[in-house]
């Protein structure tokens, strides 16, 4: 292996590795734009140039291939005095829009100029316009103004979506980023379209002017559009509650992980973050009273509506005339609790979680999964019991429309993507406790005897395996919306009022429970699963920034 | 005077099959698919060929960089994008003797073991590009191109592509981009060509004028060849001189010849006897000379030695009338207008460039546009991706230095000091028209 002195420090890297890349493993940050360790390499910002020694000019460290016995110096005057001219130059024709800017606050140019230019402007001629505020397609918003021309994005859409709507027209610096004529910029990836610009060229649309970047938190979660359990952070904004429409998630942003989605998210998944705060979002127990209609209520009310009615219920009709439908949008940890109150507290044998797919699942060579359940490889893993008859929701219901379930529980989402609303309160019918744990409000909390609110994945830690069957960890980046309370929470309650074994309401301590208990997780903590999961049926704990 | 490349110049009808076979056209193929290809490849580089498309590289050791032992298929590409202001060689052998450019190809191609070759021409160039098609046809149809050249065991086919009228496209990389189909942005190097270069197929880029003499290094062989020259520039070739001179044109001379023997012996000296105010060696990229400069030998070494180029050795004469700032903002507006925008210095500084200068000739000059101009083109310098950047950066940094009273007089006073007889500014008018 190559070895390598840089800045004094010397490194052995695998032949094949870029000095930019040597550079970051010495935790030596080289300024770049066109460079992005997810796209090919371009070579034409110019903004990584370093010495090299013995070579009579500059070189880009991004396409500078290290040599045993290399020295690279990457603080000399030369290219102290080449990183401002680079800057000199990307600004000379800039619109310095930054006061109206989205991507003020985390733009390259703004980081870049702080740190590396800093030079005194002897500009005066007059700059270039071009185009700006131009919807190139469902997401993404193009100011060409802004274009420092590095063709990450052109490179994105050719190289990642094969889809080439983007191309750099004209010479000189009359060249412009446009889409080709009669483009619309809609692929299922647009969004990484954002991610990928280092500067304000493009936009999200979806994010456009709702709130300043230096105001978002940052939580490290999982997104759950689908099996492939991309994974992401949550931006959040909750030191500006009056800004983002009120709302308190501004954005997803996909993060790296080499094993799952590298650089990229799809769009389904960034923009499902919409539903989380979403007027139709359950925020309050509803409870049907004998004799008269569904009322709002409380928890205290509506927790021993529960227990009266339920244990009358599976009093008069049998345990055998009681089901349970545990999705698979639940967490490991939700469904290990579910199984603990139900299969083995209550005995209640027909637990499911498999439904008919998802008609709009879709899947593609990139990411998403047509499973639009995050958590099919974990339910399957914890409630798919081979000593029952193997119930699924389509069993469950099929069983409910012929009168022969008296009692059910329908807990988590996914189903109303799955059965229409008519089919639901057809086959539900003839159930006379129906008891509903559901994030938002639908034909199920409609028909419920009692209908309680639950927080979703963003209001709550969790993991969940995603299709290969790797355990990642997600957590909390905002308080329950309304009401809502965390499954775990409930169940442990329902458990503590039939004095059944409770399992633990942390849910760090329940994936513990999980992990003594159910031998896929054995070994596992969410201190092992770490930022970016572990997939123990390849038995590696791989950490997702390798 | 002996003359190689030029001798058929001037025969009538010197573009047919029949006039050049009967001036020796392929005979010296004939020789060559005698001999061994890598005796060829060693008697190229005993004869010091360079490469007379600009950057001086020798011939026979581009050629020996094809990698032995890859499978692809190797590719030989003339590149007669011809566009260096200043220079006008290449056409006058397409447009009058095709034949020779055609059996430099076939002999090259046989040295190197290819099959196929590529003329990329001007899209401009009218009618070198139907001279050099026909002429492509009559070698088919007798037989010297096509399964059997000359009938021997070696088949070759030559492709005629028409340019789509950008400089950039002269450089090799962003040719051989273009010549793919794609838009003509140079590639970062390595790998170059002759590694992987058309399709990425070890190919060799070489200008038109550096393969029309290759029949002449077979008929000569390669150390006489190289007498003809001077020391490491092997032979003659063809110097264009243009401005103000008395006769303007191009003269084939031995690598070496003085500069100041070409200005006044052959090109008859400077218009109405004025003085010589300076000169552009080697096409308009090549930093500039003052009168004093000129007894250099023109050869790739010597002007490299006093800070100059020899490129594609279109001289450009300037005399005592010429406004000096006037000619430099054509130049920095032709190569703002060039660049191919792929990368920031060359994209950005070309431009800057090009309006600081505008301001200067517009009366707006400040203070310090001078040296700021010299700061910008260094910034530019070496820090790019094709050598465009430098070719922009050069002139500028020469000019304003080698010059300065003159574009400080400009700045000041906002007039030229002397009246300007030809209307420097139209010529930039018009290339600013032409970027439209
Ligand atoms: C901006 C630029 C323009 C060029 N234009 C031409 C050209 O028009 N014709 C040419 O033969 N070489 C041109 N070159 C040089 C080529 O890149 C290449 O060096 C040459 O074709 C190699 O052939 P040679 O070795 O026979 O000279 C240009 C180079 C640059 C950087
Ligand atoms: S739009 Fe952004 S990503 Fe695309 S070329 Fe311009 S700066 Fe780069
Ligand atoms: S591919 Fe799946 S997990 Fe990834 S962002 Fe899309 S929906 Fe989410
Ligand atoms: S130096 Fe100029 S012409 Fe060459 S690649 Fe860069 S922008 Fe294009
Ligand atoms: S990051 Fe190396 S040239 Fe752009």
């Amino acid at each position: 292996m190559p070895k390598l002195t840089i800045d004094d420090r010397t490194i052995e890297v695998p032949a094949g590795t870029t000095v930019i890349q040597a550079a970051e493993k010495l935790g030596i940050y080289i300024p770049r734009y066109c460079y992005h360790p997810g796209l090919s390499i371009a070579g034409s910002c110019r903004m990584c140039l370093v010495e090299v020694e013995k070579a009579p000019k500059l070189q880009i460290a991004c396409y500078t291939f290290v040599t045993d016995g290399m020295v690279v110096r990457t603080t000399t005057e030369k290219v102290t005095i080449a990183r401002q001219a680079i800057l000199e130059f990307l600004l000379a024709n800039h619109p310095l829009d930054c006061p109206v800017c989205d991507q003020a606050g985390e733009c390259k140019l703004q980081e870049f100029y702080m740190q590396f230019g800093q030079y005194d402007s002897t500009l005066l001629e007059n700059k270039l316009k071009k185009h700006k505020a131009m919807p190139i397609g469902p997401h993404i918003m193009l100011d060409s103004e802004r274009c420092i021309l590095c063709s990450r994005c052109v490179r994105f859409v050719d190289e990642v979506t094969k889809t080439h709507e983007l191309g750099i027209f004209n010479r000189g610096d009359h060249s412009e980023l446009l889409p080709v004529k009669g483009v619309t910029v809609d692929n299922a990836y647009s969004g990484c379209l954002a991610d990928v610009c280092p500067v304000g060229a493009l936009t999200d649309r979806d994010f456009r002017f709702k709130v300043r970047v230096w105001y978002l938190d940052k939580t490290e979660s999982v997104c759950h559009g689908c099996a492939r359990g991309c994974n992401i952070e949550i931006h959040s904004n909750r030191r500006r509650t009056h800004h983002n429409d009120g709302r308190l998630i501004a954005r997803l942003k996909p993060r790296f992980n080499g094993e799952v989605n590298h650089h990229w998210m799809c769009d389904t998944g960034r923009y499902s973050y919409k539903s989380i705060e979403s007027d139709d979002r359950l925020v309050q127990p509803l409870v049907r009273l004998t004799g008269k209609g569904q009322e709002k209520s409380d928890w205290t009310l509506a927790l021993a509506q529960i227990d009266e009615q339920v244990t009358h219920q599976v009093g008069r009709s049998g345990v055998a005339a009681a089901a349970v439908i545990a999705t698979p949008a639940l967490s490991n940890e939700e469904l290990w609790a579910a199984r603990g109150l139900f299969l083995q507290g209550m005995k209640i044998e027909k637990i499911a979680h498999r439904c008919t797919p998802d008609p709009n699942g879709v899947e593609d060579s990139l990411l998403r999964k047509t499973d639009t359940f995050p958590n099919s490889f974990g339910a399957n893993l914890i409630i798919g019991q081979p000593h029952t008859a193997d119930p699924t929701v389509d069993t469950i219901l099929e069983a409910a429309a012929a009168g022969k379930i008296k009692t059910m529980f329908v807990i988590g989402g996914g189903l109303l993507e799955r059965y229409s609303t008519d089919l639901l309160r057809e086959k539900l019918r003839n159930v006379e406790t129906l008891i509903a744990i559901q994030t938002h409000r639908s034909v199920l909390t409609e028909m419920a005897t009692v209908a309680l609110p639950m927080t979703s994945f963003a209001e709550m830690d969790g993991s969940i395996c995603n299709f290969e069957g790797r355990v990642q960890r997600y957590n909390q980046a905002m308080p329950p919306v309304g009401q809502s309370r965390p499954l775990l929470d409930t169940l442990a309650d329902l458990a503590n009022r039939w004095e059944l074994k409770t399992a633990p309401r942390q849910p760090e301590n329940c994936f513990a429970e999980l992990a003594q208990n159910a031998g896929y997780f054995a070994g596992l903590s969410y201190e092992t699963l770490g930022d970016g999961g572990v997939n123990p049926s390849r038995r590696s704990a791989t950490a997702a920034t390798t | 005077m002996l003359k190689l490349a030029t001798r058929n110049i001037g025969l009538e009808n010197s573009h047919t099959l029949a006039v050049a076979r009967a001036n020796g056209a392929y005979s010296r193929l004939e020789k060559a698919l005698a001999m061994a290809p890598e005796a060829i490849v060693e008697d190229v580089i005993k004869s010091n060929l360079r490469g007379l498309g600009g950057a001086g590289f020798p011939a026979g050791r581009k050629w020996s960089f094809l990698p032995k032992d890859s499978p692809k298929p190797r590719y030989l590409v003339v590149n007669g994008d011809e566009g260096e202001p200043g220079t006008v060689k290449d056409k006058y052998i397409m447009i009058h003797d095709p034949h020779l450019l055609i059996e430099g190809i076939i002999i090259t191609c046989y040295a190197i073991r290819s099959h196929k070759a590529f003329i990329y021409i001007r899209g401009e160039y009218d009618l070198p590009i139907e001279r050099m098609e026909r002429a492509i046809a009559e070698a088919k149809d007798a037989g010297i191109l096509g399964e059997r050249v000359m009938g021997r065991d070696f088949a070759l086919d030559i492709v005629v592509h028409r340019g789509a009228g950008a400089y950039i496209c002269g450089e090799e990389t962003s040719l051989l981009e273009s010549l793919e189909g794609k838009r003509g942005w140079p590639r970062l190097k390595p790998p170059f060509p002759a590694v992987e270069g058309y399709q990425r197929c070890p190919t060799v880029v070489n200008n038109v004028e550096t393969l029309s003499y290759v029949p002449f290094v077979i008929e000569m062989g390669g150390q006489a060849f190289a007498d003809l020259g001077c020391e490491r520039n092997g032979g003659l070739r063809m110097y264009s001189i243009s401005g103000r001179v008395n006769k303007p044109g191009i003269y084939e001379l031995p690598m070496g010849t003085p500069l100041r023997q070409i200005i006044y012996d052959y090109a008859g000296g400077i218009t109405d006897g004025r003085r010589l105010k300076a000169v552009i060696p080697g096409g308009s990229s090549c930093p500039i000379l003052t009168a004093d400069e000129i007894d250099v030998p023109m050869d790739f070494d010597s002007l490299a030695k006093i800070g100059s180029m020899l490129g594609s050795a279109g001289i450009i004469v300037f005399d005592e009338t010429v406004s000096l700032p006037e000619a430099l903002l054509v130049l920095t507006r032709f190569y703002a207008h060039e660049s191919c925008g792929q990368c920031t210095p060359c994209r950005e500084g070309t431009a800057w460039m090009a309006k600081i200068i505008q301001r200067i000739i517009d009366g707006l000059g400040r203070p310090g546009d001078a040296d700021n101009l010299i700061r910008v083109a260094r910034n530019v310098l070496g820090n790019t991706i094709c050598p465009l950047g430098d070719a922009a950066a050069m002139p500028v940094m020469s000019w304003v230095t080698k010059f300065r009273p003159e574009f400080e007089e400009w700045i000041r006073r906002g007039r030229p000091v002397s009246e300007s007889p030809v209307p420097v500014t139209r010529i930039g008018e018009r290339l600013e028209r032409a970027a439209v």
